[in-house]
């Protein structure tokens, strides 16, 4: 099925060439939710790019990942406002309950972490945001019980 | 001719000229560490900036073309402060380990320091304990070292067009990385080490052999034999120091007995088995309407390359082994059986221009009963450590002769070493074999030279043979996309992955100029020129294995011992 997709996806944008690329990464990750190695080689054959180039362009931008999303994701905000009200704290709280860096998927596939760069959130810095749902001016302290609340009740509390 | 003035003193320029190449012509060096001979500007480091009248700022010279009236300060203090700076800057995040490091004395960035007098710490930057690379069998990468001049990625992409490597990540995180950051074993590095020999600093070199093979020469169980491939004789002196193309064979060989080696064996003697196995197969392949255009198969990154880029061309390439790995199935076999040794008594070493080769002989169809035919490879390089390591003086050594029953090659062995000597060899014992009486010129001389595709026609019993000669394996591949398009008046083909040949492969003195490396050429063709048995079925050593042991080529035992098969390899390109 992710296959289909992504042929899908590199079909719509016939005789591309390598200026399509982001635009090609994006379609697929909005469609895969991350970009797999699977991915990169078939955007390879399809652009006569090879996988290294594409994994180098991809990772030069802060927008792509390259691990499924888990069941939460969790957006911590690096914006101006959060930093200077302690967001490096918050992430790196985050970072220790979830022990998984930016980017990754815990293994038993319930969380991913993903830095962005501002939410249009600022008045309530420092701010994160899981599965859409925003939490306000939270803590370490803060964030490690919010963290430990999706990961004890998730599933009867939190999925709607 | 446009005139431009350096440093207050009038100099001509061609139009297409850089400042650096119009500098460089007229003796006088400007620093690069990003920059490569023949290759488009990259302009990432700034080493090379220089003053020019009337720009405001400085200009970096390996990018910016002449112009006519061009005032040019070189090395005016501002040019001089911008350099230092600019290293001490790379060197902020820069290990400080010199001493460990397998670069020590052989580093630009070593060096540049040195010559700009950076005598003390004066940025301190966030260091990283970045994870090395050692997954490969032939090359190891340490990004802490690495200063993302994009050498490499250059040459694996343009040159070699494998592009395992890019750079990934972006500003003060941006390294040089595979796809998925995968180990190199698992991308599609084909181990050539062309990147090893244009790093500027550490950051890449061998998977090294030298403990392994220090470890069997003091272990008395061990019987300890080793083969020189063809191009280590004339590069092994530059490694030394000494000037390069000089002809070291007969001293090398007396300095690897005296480092304790109980046999020395010459691979070109096996390079003459190959064209034997090789030559009688392509008759065999010609007169059985059998699969053409043939291909070589001795060099294992395009080896490794075929398999991976080109699996539908394995039917083209020769079955033959590659000459290290006949001769290390010949030493444990006939040899061992000869002298009364247990196959697994003996070490057998090969000392190789390359990095692949470290690869080939880790490969598991390189081994008869789980024992492997060659137990370890040392580069050019690894062989220079260890003779510096043991004293050995060149100057003093007399020259000595490789061992029986392998002692004798013919010079077309020799040349294996040069991009076109297979061909050159090839074509020489073909014609015999097909006719029955010599070449009257055994010189080929339109597959000599350091051109990338080199094409001949030689007529054999009325047969007009088509062969082509490839050296770096994107000059290979258009090749092989001529053929895949059809291309039908080609019989034979050979393929080099180094440009040029194994005298500049991966395992070679490291930053080799062209000159250099046109020297180490000519070295083999002067040998060829120089000695009288120049043909591989006329050694007599390659009669006697032939009488003694194998029966004749393709036969029963060639088959098992001397001829292989290859794979197709799914990895992330």
């Amino acid at each position: 099925m992710i296959e289909a997709n992504i042929q899908e996806i590199l079909e719509s944008h016939k005789n591309a060439e390598r200026d399509a690329l982001i635009p090609i990464l994006q379609e697929v990750q909005e469609s895969l939710g991350y970009i797999s190695k699977e991915a990169v080689v078939q955007i390879g054959r399809h652009l006569n790019l090879p996988a290294s180039k594409i994994y180098g362009v991809a990772t030069f931008y802060n927008q792509f990942r390259f691990q499924p999303v888990g069941r939460y994701h969790v957006q911590v905000c690096r914006g101006t406002a959060c930093h200077v009200k302690g967001s490096a704290r918050v992430l790196e709280a985050v970072q220790n309950a979830l022990k998984i860096a930016p980017g990754q998927t815990t293994r038993d596939k319930m969380f991913s972490l993903e830095v962005v760069a501002c939410m249009g959130a600022c008045g309530l810095s420092p701010v994160i945001c899981i599965n859409g749902e925003f939490f306000a001016k939270v803590s370490p302290a803060k964030v490690t019980k919010i963290i430990e609340s999706y990961r004890t009740e998730g599933v009867s509390k939190h999925v709607a | 001719m446009i005139q431009i003035e350096v440093n207050g003193k009038t100099l001509t320029a061609k139009e297409d000229d850089t400042i650096l190449s119009a500098v460089r012509k007229a003796g006088l060096n400007i620093p690069t560490l990003c920059h490569m001979d023949g290759y488009p500007p990259s302009g990432a480091c700034r080493i090379c900036v220089v003053e020019v009248d009337g720009v405001n700022g400085l200009v970096p010279s390996c990018s910016a073309g002449v112009r006519d009236g061009m005032k040019i300060k070189t090395h005016s203090q501002r040019a001089l402060e911008a350099r230092k700076t600019i290293v001490e800057l790379l060197l902020a995040n820069h290990p400080d380990d010199c001493n460990y490091c397998v670069r020590n004395e052989n580093c630009e960035l070593q060096s540049l320091a040195a010559e700009l007098g950076v005598r003390r710490r004066t940025y301190t930057g966030r260091r990283e304990m970045l994870r090395i690379d050692a997954s490969s069998p032939s090359i190891v990468r340490d990004p802490n070292k690495c200063i993302l001049c994009g050498r490499c990625v250059r040459v694996c992409e343009e040159v070699q067009g494998v592009a395992a490597i890019d750079f990934t990540k972006r500003g003060s995180r941006a390294q040089i990385g595979t796809a998925f950051d995968q180990g190199l074993n698992l991308s599609c590095c084909i181990n050539c080490g062309q990147c090893i020999v244009v790093c500027p600093t550490g950051a890449l070199a061998e998977n090294s052999h030298v403990k392994l093979v220090l470890d069997a020469l003091s272990n008395p169980e061990k019987f300890c034999v080793v083969q020189h491939a063809p191009a280590i004789s004339v590069t092994i002196a530059e490694e030394l120091g000494c000037t390069a193309g000089s002809d070291y064979d007969g001293k090398m060989v007396a300095a690897l007995r005296r480092i304790g080696f109980d046999r020395v064996f010459d691979t070109s003697f096996s390079a003459d088995l190959t064209i034997m196995e090789e030559g009688s197969e392509l008759i065999h392949r010609v007169k059985n309407n059998g699969v053409l255009p043939m291909i070589t198969s001795c060099s294992p990154g395009w080896i490794k390359y075929l398999e991976t880029f080109y699996p539908e061309f394995r039917p083209n390439v020769s079955t033959c082994k590659s000459p290290q790995q006949m001769l290390g199935a010949i030493i444990k076999s006939y040899f061992a059986e000869r002298e009364g040794l247990k196959p697994d008594k003996v070490f057998s070493v090969s000392i190789m221009p390359c990095t692949a080769k470290k690869f080939e002989a880790n490969r598991p169809e390189m081994a008869q009963d789980g024992i492997p035919d060659v137990d370890a490879v040392l580069t050019t390089r690894e062989l220079g450590q260890i003779l510096r390591m043991f004293g050995v003086d060149m100057n003093t050594i007399e020259p000595e002769a490789a061992d029986t029953p392998f002692g004798t090659r013919s010079t077309a062995g020799k040349i294996f070493g040069a991009s076109g000597g297979v061909m050159e060899a090839a074509v020489r014992s073909a014609y015999f074999l097909l006719t029955g009486t010599e070449l009257s010129n055994l010189n080929l001389e339109a597959v000599r030279g350091l051109e990338g595709v080199k094409e001949a026609q030689v007529e054999i019993n009325g047969l007009k043979v088509g062969v082509a000669v490839a050296s770096g394996l994107g000059n290979a591949a258009k090749l092989l996309e001529q053929v895949k398009a059809g291309r039908k008046d080609l019989h034979f083909i050979e393929i080099m992955t180094c440009p040029g040949g194994c005298i500049s492969g991966g395992g070679q003195p490291i930053s080799a100029d062209t000159n250099a490396v046109k020297a180490r050429m000519k070295a083999l063709y002067q040998i060829d020129a120089s000695e009288n048995l120049r043909t591989s079925h006329t050694n007599p050593d390659i009669k006697r294995i032939y009488e003694e042991f194998l029966g004749e080529p393709l036969g029963e035992k060639s088959h098992h011992l001397l001829h292989t098969h290859y794979a197709q390899r799914e990895v992330v390109r």
